[in-house]
C-alpha cells in the first residue's frame, strides 16, 4: 500500500514529512498481511477524521483504515493545540503560572488550580487553613459537575438528541453565575492561590450554592429518567468500546473510563488530600467497561459531588482563608492597602514569589473530572520552577482510545470519543 | 422621489445592494472554528441564555461551504494553522472572520514557540474580540459589528465584477 | 501504620535487589524517589512489575538538568494498586548519545509518553514500536524543552500557510 495509490489525486501540501510518517505508521501498526485486489469492494479505505470536525471535542485527528464499516486499525494525531505550557512555566513564578493551569482542562478549571496549588504547597511546605480547604473542595466539586454536564450535553448531542445540549447548558449557566459570584469570572477562575484561596464566599454566593444544590438533583433525576431506559440510547451505547480491566490498567486509562471497567481507582480515596478523608462519599464503578458503563459512572459521580458539597457547606467553619506567613502567601488586601509591611510583602511575592528549597521535588495529583491530574515540580531554589510536568488524564485516555477504536464500527467512533471525554487543551499541553 | 411619485401609491424603490445586504446581514451563519476555551464560550453564545439564533445565526454550520463567517476561538498552533487556512479557502465569498479572544487576536497570554501570535498572520480578520475568554455578550457585540460591516461596506456590484 | 511498613519494606526490597546500582533514594514529600543506574533499568522495571506488583505506569517524562555530565533525566511514575504505593524511578543519561531502552514491552502505557520525551528532549528509546514525534510535526528540527531553546521559538523553523488561496 503506498501513498500515491491510496490517496489518488491528493498529495499533502503542508508538513509533508509529517503526513507521510503518520500514514506509514498506520500501515505498520500490528503488521498484518493484507491482500490488495482490484475489486473495489475488497480494498480498504483510509478515512481521515480531521482536526476540524464537529464531533471530535476539539482538535483531534484520527486516521483510520476501514474495511467496509469496521475500523481495521486507527492512529491518533494530537498536538494541534500544543503550546509549550511546560516551557512557559520555567519562566514564570509559581503564582504567575496559575492562569495557565486554568486553560489546560478548560472544562473544570478549578481542579487544575487546586492541583497546582497543592503541588507548590507540598514543595514549599505550606499549610493551608481549613476553611480554604473546604472552599477549594466545593469549587472542585462544582467544577466536576460543570465538566460532566458538558460531557453529557455533547455526548448525547452526538448520539442524536440535540435538546440535551440546551438543557445542560442552562444548568451550566447557573454554575457560571455561581463562579462569577465567587471568583469574578465565569469559568477560567484562578481562585485558588498558593497558601489558600483568593477571597471568601459572600452571602450571595452561599445562597446561590445552596439553591443550586437543592434544585440540581431533581434535574439529574429527570435526565436519568429520560436516558437510563431509553431504547435508542442503550442500543447506541451498550457493548460499544468495551475495555476489560486488565487491558485498562495496561493501557494506562484513568478516571471514569477506568472505573467503568471495574477498577475503582480514585485519588480521593487512594491518596486522600484536603479534607476528603473526613467526608462521606462513594466512588461509583461498573464492571462492563462499555460506553454505557462510562455514562452511568459519570452520572453517579455528579450525584456524589452534590453530596460532597452539601457536607462541606455544613462542616465549614469561620476562619482565615489564606496562610498568614508573608514568605509563603500573598497578604490580604487590607494589609496591602493599609500597612507598609503588607505593601512590601505583596511586592516581593509578585516579584520573586514563593521560593522552595533547592533540589526539592514534589508531585501531587488530584482527581479531576477526567482522571488523575498530577503536577510534578522540580525547584532550583528561585521563584521560578526548574521543571513543571503536567500529568494530564486526557493524554492517557487518548492513548487508550487508539486501542479501543480497533474493531469498532466507524459510526460508533463519535459516541466512543464522547464516552472517553478527552479535552485537547489538556492532552496537548 | 421622482420615480416613486410617477408610479403612484404602493411602490417603493431601493437599490439591489440594500436588499441583499439586509438579507445577508440578518442571516449570518457562523462556522465555529472552536479550538480551546473560547469554544466553550462560543457554545454558551449559541446556548439558551445568550441566544445567537435570534440574531440570524440560526445554525452553527460546521461545514465551511455553507457558512458566512468563521469564528476562530482559541489559540492557533502552527500545526493547526494550515488546517484553518484550508478551511478558510473552502468558504465561498462573501466571507468574514472574527478572531475571538486574546489568543486568536494576538497570541494572548501564550507567548511561546507553539502558538501563532495572532490569527491575522494568515487570515484576513474583520473583527477582533478581546477577553480571555470573552463573555458571550462580547461575541454578540462582534456579531452585530459584522452585521454593520455587511450593511455598510459590502457591495454586490463590486463582488460580481471581481 | 501498615502503609509505612509497606513503604519501608519496598525500599528494603529495592536495596536488596539493586545493591550498588541504587545511587540515591529520597523519601521526601511522601513518595519514594530512587535514582538507579541506567543499565539496570529494563530488568528493574520488569522486577517491579512482576514481583512488586507495580502494574500501573502513570507517567514517563524527562528533565534537562543543564549540567555538563548526565544532562538528561528520565523519570518513571508508577503505582501499585495492591499496597497503595507510588514510586518514582529516575535514570540519568548523558547528552552526546541519549539512548534509553524502552519499557513499552513491560507497560503499554509508556508508548505515547516516551514519544513525548523524544519530541521534547531528543532522547531516543531503542525498541520503541513507533518512534515519532508527539506534538510538533515531523518536519520540526528542534527539541523544545531543552534549556537552550528560546521560549519564543526559532523564527522560521515552522511554516505558516500562505495568504493566497490554494490552487489545488
Amino acid at each position: 500500500m503506498d501513498l500515491d495509490k491510496t490517496t489518488s489525486k491528493y498529495t499533502p501540501t503542508f508538513f509533508s514529512e509529517h503526513q507521510t510518517a503518520l500514514y506509514k505508521s498506520l500501515e505498520d501498526k500490528h503488521t498484518t498481511v493484507e491482500v490488495d485486489t482490484d475489486d473495489p469492494l475488497e480494498t480498504q479505505m483510509i478515512l481521515n477524521m480531521g482536526p476540524q470536525h464537529p464531533a471530535t471535542h476539539g482538535v483531534l485527528r484520527i486516521v483510520m483504515q476501514l474495511k467496509g464499516e469496521k475500523i481495521v486499525r486507527s492512529k491518533l494525531d494530537i498536538g494541534y493545540l500544543h503550546r509549550g505550557v511546560e516551557k512557559i512555566a520555567e519562566n514564570k513564578t509559581y503564582q504567575e503560572f496559575m492562569p495557565y493551569t486554568d486553560r489546560m482542562d478548560y472544562l473544570a478549571p478549578y481542579s487544575n488550580n487546586v492541583a497546582f496549588c497543592m503541588a507548590v504547597e507540598k514543595i514549599a511546605q505550606i499549610e493551608v487553613p481549613e476553611r480554604a480547604q473546604y472552599i477549594r473542595m466545593i469549587g472542585s466539586e462544582l467544577a466536576r459537575i460543570s465538566s460532566h454536564l458538558l460531557w453529557l450535553g455533547t455526548m448525547v448531542m452526538d448520539a442524536g438528541a440535540i435538546s440535551f445540549f440546551i438543557w445542560t447548558f442552562r444548568e451550566r449557566e447557573r454554575l457560571y453565575d455561581i463562579f462569577d459570584e465567587i471568583a469574578g469570572h465565569r469559568f477560567t477562575v484562578s481562585h485558588s492561590r498558593i497558601g489558600g484561596v483568593a477571597n471568601d464566599f459572600t452571602e450571595d454566593a452561599l445562597k446561590s450554592i445552596n439553591e443550586f444544590v437543592d434544585t440540581f438533583p431533581q434535574e439529574l433525576k429527570d435526565w436519568n429518567k429520560l436516558l437510563n431506559r431509553n431504547r435508542i440510547f442503550i442500543d447506541r451505547n451498550k457493548d460499544v468500546g468495551v475495555v476489560d480491566h486488565e487491558k485498562a490498567i495496561e493501557l494506562g486509562l484513568t478516571g471514569p473510563t477506568l472505573r467503568a471497567t471495574g477498577i475503582s481507582y480514585d485519588i480521593r480515596k487512594f491518596e486522600p488530600y484536603m479534607m476528603y478523608n473526613q467526608i462521606d462519599f462513594e466512588v461509583p464503578s461498573r464492571l462492563e467497561g462499555d460506553n454505557l458503563a462510562r455514562y452511568f459512572c459519570r452520572m453517579e459521580e455528579m450525584a456524589e459531588s452534590i453530596k460532597i458539597v452539601k457536607q462541606c457547606l455544613a462542616k465549614m467553619e469561620k476562619g482565615p482563608i489564606r496562610v498568614d506567613d508573608a514568605k509563603k502567601a500573598y497578604p490580604s488586601k487590607d494589609e496591602v492597602y493599609y500597612s507598609m509591611e503588607g505593601l512590601i510583602h505583596d511586592f516581593m511575592m509578585t516579584d520573586t514569589g514563593v521560593c522552595p528549597p533547592e533540589g526539592a521535588e514534589s508531585y501531587h495529583s488530584v482527581e479531576g473530572p477526567k482522571g488523575e491530574l498530577g503536577y510534578y515540580i522540580q525547584s532550583d531554589g528561585t521563584g521560578h520552577p526548574w521543571r513543571v510536568k503536567v500529568n494530564s488524564p486526557s493524554f492517557s485516555n487518548l492513548q487508550g482510545l487508539e486501542n479501543i477504536l480497533d474493531g469498532e464500527m466507524v459510526a460508533d467512533t463519535v459516541v466512543i470519543i464522547g464516552g472517553v471525554d478527552p479535552v485537547m487543551g489538556e492532552s496537548d499541553k | 422621489m421622482g420615480l416613486e411619485s410617477a408610479m403612484g401609491e404602493g411602490y417603493f424603490t431601493t437599490t439591489m445592494d440594500s436588499l441583499t445586504k439586509w438579507s445577508r446581514s440578518n442571516a449570518v451563519w457562523p462556522m465555529p472554528m472552536g479550538l480551546a476555551c473560547c469554544a466553550i464560550e462560543m457554545m454558551a453564545f449559541a446556548g439558551p441564555r445568550y441566544d445567537a439564533a435570534r440574531f440570524g445565526s440560526e445554525v452553527m454550520r460546521f461545514s465551511p461551504r455553507q457558512s458566512d463567517v468563521m469564528i476562530v476561538a482559541g489559540w492557533c498552533s502552527y500545526k493547526m494553522s494550515h488546517a484553518i487556512r484550508r478551511i478558510w479557502d473552502q468558504m465561498p465569498d462573501p466571507k468574514w472572520c472574527i478572531a475571538m479572544g486574546a489568543c486568536a487576536s494576538t497570541g494572548g497570554m501564550h507567548r511561546c514557540y507553539g502558538v501563532v501570535q495572532g490569527v491575522d498572520n494568515f487570515l484576513p480578520v474583520d473583527v477582533y474580540i478581546s477577553g480571555c475568554p470573552p463573555r458571550p455578550d462580547s461575541v454578540l457585540n462582534a456579531l452585530m459589528k459584522i452585521q454593520e460591516k455587511i450593511r455598510n461596506e459590502q457591495s454586490v456590484l463590486l463582488d460580481t465584477n471581481e | 501504620m501498615s502503609k509505612k511498613n509497606a513503604k519501608e519494606q519496598l525500599l528494603e526490597d529495592i536495596q536488596a535487589y539493586l545493591g550498588a546500582d541504587l545511587i540515591e533514594s529520597k523519601d521526601g514529600y511522601a513518595f519514594p524517589n530512587i535514582l538507579i543506574n541506567k543499565d539496570r533499568l529494563h530488568e528493574t522495571c520488569r522486577w517491579l512489575k512482576n514481583e512488586q506488583h507495580f502494574i500501573y505506569l502513570v507517567d514517563v517524562f524527562g528533565t534537562d538538568r543543564f549540567t555538563s555530565e548526565d544532562r538528561f533525566e528520565v523519570i518513571y511514575n508508577m503505582v501499585c494498586l495492591r499496597t497503595q504505593e507510588r514510586l518514582f524511578l529516575k535514570i540519568r543519561i548523558e547528552e552526546e548519545n541519549p539512548v534509553v531502552p524502552t519499557v513499552t514491552d513491560i507497560w503499554k502505557s509508556a508508548n505515547w509518553n516516551e514519544r513525548e520525551v523524544f519530541d521534547m528532549f531528543g532522547i531516543q528509546f531503542e525498541g520503541h514500536p513507533d518512534m515519532r514525534r508527539m506534538y510538533m510535526p515531523e518536519d520540526y528540527q528542534y527539541y523544545p524543552l531543552r534549556k537552550e531553546f528560546p521560549l519564543i521559538g526559532v523564527p522560521g523553523s515552522i511554516e505558516l500557510p500562505s495568504t493566497t488561496p490554494d490552487k489545488a
